[in-house]
């Protein structure tokens, strides 16, 4: 008998008996408030990520004192704003290492958690989200969704082979709690609203 | 900050002693751990702290309650239906791609993996954390075999450095202090002995790291749900490092327990929603990600395994211990936990989940675990699924003594104490003897070895008289005037 067989075979004989129906999950949303972005900065704050504000109207001015201050590759994968590197046909996961700020956008948001949800078709390539030091998020504020619920209604999930909600930069607390933002992932996460 | 040395210096105590298949004395570590006071002070504090975060998060949720009887509905109706569940996982991942391996154990499974890295002719592995692979002592087996195997989290980093298990299912280094981790590292990655700073520890384990990632020609990662309906695998981690495990090498492998099946994506949120808020009080984890198929380029498998998991399901006792989502809590609110160190309970599972479902895989190694526990019941009020942890581990007690696996001591101590309690006119002779004893009794012959409940805590205060003496002497006229 294969592995296979014999494991089925012995959830078969130890089913425990009774009867254990199939709850049907609420979604939790009978009073959303009307604008989700003041609850969604909160809690992308708390989670440590930052809301990138645009300044004398430019929305890309954080963005650009960041690398004014981090001299590395900017590497964009949205139309709204031109990095000095791209990917070609070629490129490998690992090939992003040297970049040091990332620029895309997010499938959507999430009011409750403050996540930011990207997928394989978004980041291109997906190792776009953890090996530069930086990453810049554009996101519609039309597409915030209330809560995880909710969140997980969106076809993101059920289209291509890889989705995400990135909540803030990579961090650990691995060493007596105490909290370091930048683990081995992104050091930071900022989110610029812009509708598209 | 100028100060980079704590000047702390109290040796780390170490785990359990293990011998063979004789029974781990989780007592003897926990008296040497509570003989560290700093380590013990740091670990309590930091665990509690955990604890209460836990709790302000579930005041702001409303439904909190809800999504607990919901997650447990959930897992027992999924769990009395596994093999249709697990047919369409297996179903719909390959659909999706992906390649789908079964193991009986843990033997099993590493040697799937090992011919899936031959295949491949991959000798260098990165991963995240897994409880999983720790059951199966992966990285051992692989190391036997010529594969280098890198731990990406920086706790679990931590631990392998060290040689030592994870103490904890969520925070594996938590029993170490910041001069613990600057020793380890000082040694093995060659830091400055003397710098126990925090972010300097961690900055230095992230860049020593991400060269073995960047190189690598595998990654692995475990999982903390798998949805049936879409072949979706999800990965909960706050480091970023699963994703970078997972998508850097051309090839992700991923250990998955049959139990982590669900049926639906509308069941996913009110996991997601409970398991970072239970563990570490955060409304989510930085990262959860779902893999529903390999990349451009890429390969994915697989490996689901038993590893005792299906004659759990045939426990009728203890088999909604499959339950379990490896949150914590449970461990951050135990007391016995919090003084005693992940390390002392010397297997795989630490902690009130591990007082039950460590027996489970050895019944004479583990008898003694299901003792430490005061019974408080905490465990079972904070589990996210309501898994009645308290009533299992009692429910170990008598399976063990009936199976005859409770230790001499115990055993002589209880069939005393079974005769006392069995007979009243016994237990009310002996009662007023008994108080007026400990009342008198000196120090050191209560406060001895003997007495492990005496060891870390105080005595109660033992009574002047008992219930039925102060009853007799005011009430014991006045009983028809009640009654009548």
């Amino acid at each position: 008998m294969s592995s296979r067989d014999a494991i089925f075979e012995a959830i078969r004989r130890n089913r425990p008996a009774g009867d254990f129906p199939h709850p049907v999950v609420p979604l939790f949303d009978d009073a959303p408030p009307q604008d989700l972005r003041p609850q969604f900065i909160q809690t992308l704050q708390r989670m440590g990520g930052k809301l990138s504000e645009p300044r004398n109207g430019d929305p890309f001015a954080d963005l650009k004192d960041m690398q004014a201050q981090n001299p590395g590759k900017i590497l964009s994968v949205v139309p709204e704003f031109q990095g000095d590197t791209s990917l070609e046909d070629n490129t490998l996961p690992a090939d992003l290492a040297d970049v040091e700020i990332g620029v895309v956008r997010a499938a959507f948001g999430v009011a409750e958690t403050g996540s930011v949800c990207f997928t394989d078709r978004l980041l291109k390539i997906n190792t776009l989200g953890y090996l530069p030091q930086h990453l810049f998020v554009l996101l519609d504020p039309a597409k915030i969704v209330f809560n995880l619920h909710n969140a997980y209604k969106q076809p993101e999930f059920r289209e291509g082979h890889y989705a995400v909600f990135h909540t803030g930069p990579s961090a650990t607390a691995d060493i007596e709690g105490v909290l370091i933002r930048g683990a081995q992932g992104v050091r930071s996460l900022n989110v610029i609203f812009m509708p598209g | 900050m100028t100060e980079k040395a704590s000047g702390i210096t109290e040796p780390q105590p170490r785990g359990a002693v293990i011998r063979g298949n004789h029974p781990v004395d989780q007592s003897e570590a926990a008296g040497r751990f509570m003989a560290a006071p700093i380590h013990q002070k740091m670990h309590d504090a930091r665990l509690w702290d955990l604890r209460q975060k836990r709790d302000a998060e579930m005041h702001i949720i409303p439904e909190w309650e809800d999504l607990r009887q919901l997650a447990s509905d959930i897992k027992q109706h999924t769990l009395t239906h596994l093999d249709q569940y697990l047919e369409q996982f297996e179903t719909n991942a390959k659909v999706n791609g992906i390649h789908v391996h079964w193991a009986k154990d843990g033997q099993e499974h590493n040697s799937i993996v090992l011919e899936i890295l031959k295949k491949h002719g991959a000798k260098k592995l990165i991963k995240s954390k897994s409880m999983l692979t720790e059951e199966c002592d992966f990285r051992h087996s692989m190391a036997e075999n010529g594969i280098s195997v890198i731990e990406t989290d920086l706790g679990e980093r931590i631990q392998q450095l060290d040689g030592e298990m994870p103490s904890h299912v969520v925070v594996p280094a938590v029993h170490k202090l910041r001069s613990d981790v600057a020793q380890v590292f000082s040694k093995t990655l060659g830091t400055d002995p003397d710098n126990d700073d925090v972010h300097y520890l961690t900055e230095q384990q992230r860049e020593t790291t991400r060269p073995l990632i960047l190189d690598a020609d595998a990654g692995m990662t475990g999982c903390n749900f798998a949805v049936a309906e879409t072949g979706t695998v999800v990965v909960c981690t706050n480091e970023g490092n699963a994703d970078l495990s997972a998508n850097t090498p051309p090839l992700h492998i991923v250990s998955m327990g049959i139990e982590k099946v669900i049926p639906r994506l509308d069941d996913l949120p009110v996991f997601v929603r409970m398991l970072s808020r239970s563990a570490l009080g955060s409304p989510i984890t930085q990262y959860t990600s779902h893999f529903r198929g390999p990349r451009k380029g890429g390969e994915m498998h697989i490996v689901l395994v038993d590893n005792g998991r299906t004659t759990r399901l045939g426990m009728e006792k203890f088999w909604t211990s499959l339950k379990c989502i490896r949150c914590g809590a449970c461990m951050n609110t135990c007391p016995v936990f919090r003084r005693s160190g992940g390390l002392s309970y010397g297997a795989t599972y630490a902690g009130p989940i591990g007082l039950i479902l460590d027996p489970t895989f050895n019944k004479h190694k583990y008898r003694n675990l299901p003792f430490a526990s005061t019974m408080n019941g905490s465990c079972t009020n904070v589990c996210p699924v309501k898994i009645n942890i308290h009533e299992q581990i009692a429910d170990w007690r008598k399976e063990l003594a009936s199976v005859g696996e409770i230790p001499f001591a115990k055993k002589a101590m209880m069939k005393a104490a079974g005769e006392i309690l069995a007979s009243p006119k016994l237990y009310r002779a002996g009662l007023p003897l008994a108080n007026s004893t400990l009342r008198h009794l000196p120090r050191f012959m209560l406060y001895n070895r003997l007495n492990t409940w005496g060891r870390g805590r105080e005595m109660p205060h033992a009574p002047r008289e008992t219930f039925h003496q102060w009853y007799a002497r005011n009430r014991a006229g006045k009983k028809k005037d009640v009654s009548e």
